[in-house]
């Protein structure tokens, strides 16, 4: 692995006696694509403002392009982008406005700042809205202005706290198509999320974090070879019965999870399965086989699902 | 947009993080100014109607009332008109210094984005005292100007007030400042700050009556007031009002130690509440 | 019409004839109630609050001016002392204020951002029911102030004639003309900056309109100007009545805020029948 853009060591975030960052450690690699994946609360959010260096750490080593943000944050936050949870654009200003006051953060000369805003405008496919006020923008366009807004000082890093949450599904792709050509460009991205498939799209490798801990780390792909079996299949019995159903179908596929809804069958050929249940009498009101996916190991690694 | 490879050097990154550690205080104030415009006409009006009613209805209208009973004397309009321009200066803190904290922390929340770019809490809090300033400054310069045009300002060194009317709007908005930034929600204590902080101490300031009409008990509002301190530091410029010598400084000494004091503070508070 | 016990009839019991149509449906309580409810969740102490407001100039002023100034003598000729002169002044402003906020600033909100009457007038509910119900409320804010400050006055033997009494109806008066007018202009307003203009007219109105001093001290030309005013014109009543100085052009007074309350049903009526029902 050549040289970390981030590295952090058992990095630690206590508010009072509760550990919202419970000594986490993991590097980042440049042009990589890092995701935390993890349930709210989980201290994805407090892990990004650390790195970020908007949140000082309460123990443990953290370096940001071979800075400590303790002493450089201003440095290191020249070097980032940052896309938060909660779009925080300026609704006073108008679109174009946003992006220029914005660079003028990162002590961009105002005659530079207005050829940049327009190629961002561009990007971000706002070019016709770039008299518009904020607030008459729609939910996935804020998002790409957030995103447009990150970019304007060129950063090395772009942290991105859940990007797509609360956005309809045309919207996300739009999105991820345009994270997925920063990426091509060797941006590195480290972004959360509590969507598998997002994580899926984007991530080269990431880490599970549940309760301020990782559980996992890897590839989507390793990860979901480790933690569960190849497909999954699904059946269900109706509320009241498929606790009591999970219980005789012992010895069917390689493992149970048992939800309120329905059972999940864990195996490398579903339709086999469903076969056996079949066979043995069993008649589910649905079924379904499909690829394991990070749900499935999220589920495996912590007993929950990802989204409550 | 260009492809980054290979990492940068250290100096790379100390040399990109010097202009915003250098100026990050003025691209806040740029950017306040900025929204500013969208209320530009209304803000150019205001500063310019506001002395010309106030002068005449309290400076003249009220002042024929005071001036008959009285005997003439003092002229009411040149001993009012320095509390006049005080208060503007303090009107203009109090709107400053009040909503676009709530704004910038909860309802539209810019500072964290700056924080998120390379600025610093304590640059974020220079940025919003030097735009108020900016507003601060002109408006009691065209106070200063009608005052004039009024015959409100007779001594040749009356035009210090514009300064002293300025510091006197700063305390007060630097005293609010610590408490507007760090309110969670609001309850409508920016109501409470204008009807309980800000009326009051129009009122009861010596504003239209020398502080010593008031009843002892009452007089004490006056004394911590910084806008008494800065109306009788403005008459001595204005007319030329008698006080001692050590009193003139302790009116001075008081607004630029509430300054600092409320400065320190909302520095303070701006980093605790930036860093969670 | 004739109608199976099984099918309810879909026209309504009874469909009298009325006299405002479909502009009223006779149920402005139930707007004032929706008021009463919502004003339950504010702050009290901000409400409360708004009561100081006169109490605070009328203690500054009234002490502070009083020995300054002396007497002053009201319209009728009457000398009075400087703080009995003011007192009446405050509580028309007071009235003013209570009514003015709660028809212009907390009205546009309703109307633009939480779409309260979009909502309200999709009901059976006709506009003049929402016109008035807001008025009422407005009434009512501004009385609740006007009583307290009464009180006030009279402790501080401010009330110096038994038609004192009578500046409580002629308060109510001042407020219902100020809010119907208020909420008449508020519904054309599309943005804050408009809505800064109220201010514009408001603060000098406050200062010019014989509040602390007569309004002979002015040239005749600007007389005739401020006595145009309707804070002039409530004024004058409410100090009349508090200081027993009594004549015949009250009944003016009283003319003009009628005709003030009429121009602003109407137009209020008007604006939110082309607003949301047409």
């Amino acid at each position: 692995m050549p040289q970390a853009v981030i590295s952090a060591a058992r990095l630690t975030k206590k508010y009072k006696d509760f550990a919202a960052v419970d000594g986490i450690s993991f590097e980042v690699a440049p042009g990589e694509s890092f995701g935390l994946l993890g349930p709210n609360g989980a201290g994805k959010s407090t892990t990004m403002r650390m790195v970020g260096a908007v949140s000082t750490r309460t123990s443990g080593e953290l370096s940001i392009l071979g800075l400590d943000p303790n002493d450089a944050g201003p440095e290191i936050r020249s070097q980032l982008g940052v896309v938060p949870q909660q779009d925080n654009l300026d609704q006073e200003l108008r679109v174009r406005d946003n992006l220029i006051v914005y660079g003028r953060y990162f002590g961009i000369p105002m005659r530079a700042i207005g050829r940049k805003a327009d190629e961002l405008l561009e990007f971000a496919q706002l070019a016709d809205r770039a008299k518009s006020k904020v607030d008459d923008l729609s939910g996935g366009m804020k998002r790409r202005l957030t995103i447009a807004r990150a970019l304007v000082n060129d950063p090395r890093i772009l942290l991105l706290d859940e990007p797509t949450t609360g956005l309809d599904p045309q919207a996300r792709h739009i999105l991820w198509d345009r994270l997925f050509r920063l990426k091509e460009q060797g941006t590195t991205l480290v972004l959360t999320t509590h969507y598998m498939d997002e994580a899926e799209q984007l991530c080269d490798r990431l880490v599970v974090v549940d309760k301020g801990t990782i559980m996992a780390e890897g590839s989507p792909a390793a990860l979901i070879r480790e933690y569960s079996s190849r497909e999954v299949l699904e059946v269900r019995f109706g509320s009241d019965r498929n606790e009591e159903v999970a219980a005789k179908l012992a010895g069917i596929g390689e493992r149970h999870e048992v939800l309120p809804d329905r059972i999940l069958i864990y195996s490398e050929n579903g339709e086999a399965e469903l076969a056996k249940i079949h066979a043995a009498g069993y008649r589910p009101i649905t079924s379904l086989v499909r690829r394991s996916s990070l749900e499935d190991v999220f589920l495996r690694l912590t007993g929950r699902s990802l989204i409550e | 947009m260009t492809a980054v490879s290979a990492l940068p050097t250290r100096q790379a990154l100390i040399a990109a993080g010097e202009r915003p550690r250098r100026f990050g205080s003025w691209y806040v104030a740029e950017h306040r100014i900025r929204s500013m415009r969208a209320y530009a006409t209304t803000l150019i009006v205001t500063s310019f109607a506001n002395p010309a009613v106030y002068l005449f209805a309290l400076g003249i209208g009220l002042g024929s009332l005071v001036n008959r009973s009285s005997g003439g004397g003092l002229g009411y309009l040149a001993f009012v008109a320095p509390a006049l321009i005080a208060s503007a200066a303090v009107t203009v803190a109090g709107e400053e210094f009040t909503y676009p904290m709530m704004m910038g922390f909860k309802w539209n929340p810019i500072f964290f984005a700056m924080n998120a770019a390379p600025i610093s809490a304590y640059q974020i809090v220079n940025g919003m005292v030097i735009a108020a300033l900016a507003r601060i400054l002109p408006t009691a310069a065209v106070y200063f100007v009608i005052m004039v045009l009024f015959g409100a300002a007779p001594s040749g060194v009356a035009v210090v007030q514009v300064l002293t009317a300025a510091l006197t709007g700063l305390a007060v908005g630097l005293v609010i400042m610590p408490y507007t930034a760090s309110i969670e929600e609001d309850k409508g204590q920016m109501a409470m700050i204008q009807r309980f902080g800000i009326l009051p101490m129009f009122l009861f300031s010596g504003t239209f009556f020398p502080l010593t009409q008031l009843p002892v008990g009452l007089q004490w509002i006056g004394w911590i007031s910084p806008l008494w301190h800065g109306t009788q530091l403005g008459r001595v410029f204005n007319y030329g009002m008698v006080e001692p010598a050590w009193l003139t400084v302790i009116h001075l000494v008081y607004l630029l130690a509430l300054c600092a004091v409320g400065w320190r503070l909302a520095r303070r508070v701006f980093a605790r509440r930036l860093n969670k | 019409m004739t109608s199976t016990p099984t099918v309810p009839s879909l026209v309504p019991p009874t469909v009298r004839p009325r006299l405002l149509g479909a502009l009223y449906a006779g149920n402005a309580r139930a707007v004032v109630s929706r008021g009463a409810l919502a004003t339950r969740s504010t702050n009290y102490l901000v409400v409360l609050s708004g009561f100081f407001e006169p109490i605070f100039y009328l203690v500054s002023l009234g002490y502070g001016l009083n020995k300054l100034v002396g007497t002053v003598e009201t319209t009728t000729g009457q000398p009075v002392s400087y703080a009995a002169f003011i007192a009446p002044a405050l509580l028309a402003v007071a009235a003013m204020n209570g009514a003015i906020y709660d028809s212009t600033w907390n009205v546009f909100f309703k109307m633009n951002y939480s779409k309260l009457y979009s909502g309200m007038l999709s009901t059976s509910l006709g506009p003049l029911d929402v016109a008035l119900g807001e008025i009422l409320l407005a009434l009512a804010r501004g009385g609740v102030y006007a009583i307290g400050f009464m009180i006030v006055m009279q402790v501080l033997g401010l009330n110096l004639a038994w038609t004192a009494i009578l500046a409580l109806p002629a308060v109510l008066l001042i407020a219902f003309g100020f809010a119907s007018f208020g909420m008449a202009v508020t519904s054309y307003m599309k943005t804050f900056q408009q809505m800064d203009w109220i201010n514009f007219v408001m603060m000098p109105m406050f200062l010019f309109s014989a509040t602390f001093y007569p309004v002979t001290v002015y040239p005749p030309v600007v007389q005739v100007i401020v006595e145009a005013l309707p804070l002039w014109q409530g004024v004058e009543l409410v100090r009349g009545l508090t200081t027993g100085a009594l004549s015949i052009a009250m009944l003016g007074h009283v003319l003009y805020f009628a005709v003030m309350i009429a121009i602003g049903l109407v137009f209020t009526t008007r604006r939110l029948r082309a607003l949301f029902l047409d």
